[in-house]
């Protein structure tokens, strides 16, 4: 498939595959009002991104980098290590990071470190790390010196103005929440003309990809999210008139399918083939290599052939994929 | 009513001045003020003397002329204080001082007094209006001049930035109709400042408002927002608000 290897500016001219009952169809995001019915419901993930990737050396001078994932509390994050380079290499062709044990001390600057505390089981690259300062300093930190997480195939380096949806809030995800990106504000004013309600969650969406084949094994990893009480109330009541929850992005659908009775919480929740959906009837997702989790996702809306018959018409109409790609709507077969 | 307490407030030029006084004053009311100046010195004094009062504040050191700056504040400000239910674009810059001629000002001049006064309000609001709908509430108070209306010998590019913000008010107001989130200029008066001191440095202060008057003049605007249109531009004032 092809990538887009840059931000699109023209929002409105992305593509969009629409899966319904009739079939296939190649549209644009700026007619999604056609697909959808009033009624309809439309939830985003408003977290907005953290520039999670910090470069530091390890005590013997080792460079690597960090790429958070998970805010365990006030000074702890779950980390992912990266050894030297950059994001011009693909993340599984980065050479190995040294291996750190708990105690172990990375240097991000003179004042702003990190201590191994654990271990994860699954990799040693799977880490959990507590930064010398919290609070506000820390994010201080972050902010200061950490740069978005970066992807081998853009053309040049992101910013962080580039990796923002236009209705981010909290800044909870790593990776931006991307099925997004083509939301602008005119798209969105227009949609509500047409009757579609939109409603928010936040959701820490995680890293995609890490180039550890242990780690991205086990993807998505432990995500937080909080449901506004509103948001939930939404949902119920567009099911129960007939309309159709529809999701921007797997990580809304994860948020909403780990709803039990907490709007707020820590999900660990796989979705793939064989699922039953429980509040989510549609998603718009970005378009996803076979190995990724985000594609296992969509085998619980479509069968396999379906995904199949999608594959092939993104590759047949050179459809861009990743990031900053085309889009598809989906509905979930019954 | 537009209740204060518990919402998280976000003042660019928080640490002096007028700045200084809404602080005090919104934190006092029970909010969670995010200041942000570039000066470290006195805005961490500032957030002292909250905290000594009892108040939440939490310090941003940044440049709202730089583009780069901009999410970093926002992110650490919603981070930090909740996602942003008012923002306060109070920072401004009047320029080099003494205040100069149109015809003398350097281009590049113009351009920083823009990058303060106009375009970092436009990122700031790009940033954080849409979270704001999203949650079908917010509030963004444009703190104007009557320089943006008046036409003063001097004031030349000050006046332009001020008359473009309270028109980007406008504009806002319009496009955002209908979401909740509402925009409003305010003329907050002469002030008693280090800024009004350097502009006009033979103005006696016993003529000018104090800040501090002028922060309870701005709060009653906030308190009544709900009742005013969006896109309104206000002059404070002690006899009530005035528009025009």
């Amino acid at each position: 498939m092809l990538a887009a290897r840059e931000p699109r500016n023209d929002e409105l001219a992305v593509r969009l595959l629409v899966l319904d009952e009739l079939g296939l169809h190649d549209s644009a995001i700026e007619l999604l009002h056609e697909y959808l019915r009033p009624g309809d419901l439309l939830v985003v993930n408003d977290a907005a991104t953290i520039p999670a990737s910090l470069h530091g050396r390890d005590r013997s001078g080792n460079p690597l980098e960090v790429r958070l994932t998970l805010q365990l509390d006030e000074r702890t994050w779950r980390a992912v290590l990266f050894g030297a380079g950059d994001w011009r290499i693909a993340t599984e062709e980065r050479p190995r990071p040294p291996r750190l044990r708990a105690g172990d001390e990375i240097s991000f600057s003179e004042d702003f470190k990190a201590s191994v505390v654990r271990e994860s089981g699954l990799s040693g690259r799977l880490l959990d790390l507590e930064f010398n300062v919290g609070g506000a300093q820390l994010w201080r930190g972050i902010y200061a010196l950490g740069r978005p997480v970066q992807y081998s195939y853009m053309k040049s380096e992101l910013d962080l103005w580039s990796v923002q949806n236009v209705y981010g809030g909290r800044p909870w995800a790593v990776e931006m929440p991307s099925a997004g990106h083509a939301f602008n504000w005119r798209l969105l004013l227009s949609l509500r003309e047409h009757g579609v309600q939109i409603a928010s969650l936040t959701h820490g969406a995680g890293l995609s990809s890490t180039g550890d084949p242990e780690i991205d094994r086990d993807l998505p990893m432990a995500e937080r999210f909080e449901i506004p009480a509103a948001t939930m109330q939404a949902v119920e009541e567009t099911r129960a008139r007939g309309g159709r929850v529809i999701a921007v992005g797997t990580s809304v659908v994860r948020a909403l399918e780990s709803y039990g009775n907490e709007l707020v919480g820590l999900t660990e929740l796989k979705i793939g083939a064989g699922y039953r959906l429980k509040k989510v009837d549609g998603l718009i997702t970005g378009t996803h290599e076979v190995s990724e989790s985000h594609y296992q996702l969509l085998r619980a809306f479509v069968s396999d052939s379906t995904l199949a018959r999608i594959s092939a018409f993104v590759e047949g109409h050179n459809y861009l994929t990743h990031e900053f790609g085309d889009l598809c709507l989906i509905s979930a077969e019954c | 009513m537009f209740d204060t307490r518990d919402k998280s407030i976000l003042i660019t030029g928080g640490s002096r001045g007028l700045g200084r006084a809404l602080a005090l004053k919104l934190s006092a009311e029970g909010a969670r003020v995010v200041l942000v100046a570039r000066e470290t010195l006195s805005l961490d004094r500032t957030i002292a003397e909250i905290r000594r009062a009892g108040g939440s504040a939490f310090a941003i050191a940044a440049d709202v002329g730089d583009k780069e700056a901009i999410y970093p504040i926002v992110g650490q400000a919603a981070a930090l204080a909740g996602p942003i239910d008012v923002l306060i674009n109070n920072a401004s810059s009047l320029g080099p001082v003494p205040l100069r001629l149109l015809a003398d000002t350097d281009c590049e001049d113009f351009e920083r007094v823009l990058a303060v006064n106009t375009i970092g309000p436009f990122r700031l609001i790009k940033a954080v209006a849409g979270s704001m709908a999203l949650r079908q509430s917010g509030l963004v108070v444009n703190i104007s001049s009557d320089a943006a209306v008046e036409a003063y010998s001097g004031w030349g590019v000050y006046s332009a930035s001020k008359a473009a913000l309270d028109h980007l008010t406008r504009i806002a107001a319009v496009e955002f109709a209908g979401t909740g989130v509402r925009f409003l200029s305010v003329d907050p008066g002469e002030l008693d400042t280090q800024m009004h001191a350097d502009a006009m440095p033979d103005a006696d202060p016993a003529t000018l408002k104090r800040p501090e008057m002028a922060a309870e003049e701005i709060f009653s605007i906030i308190r009544s927002a709900d009742e005013i249109e969006s896109g309104a531009r206000l002059i404070a004032s002690e006899r009530g608000v005035l528009r025009c």
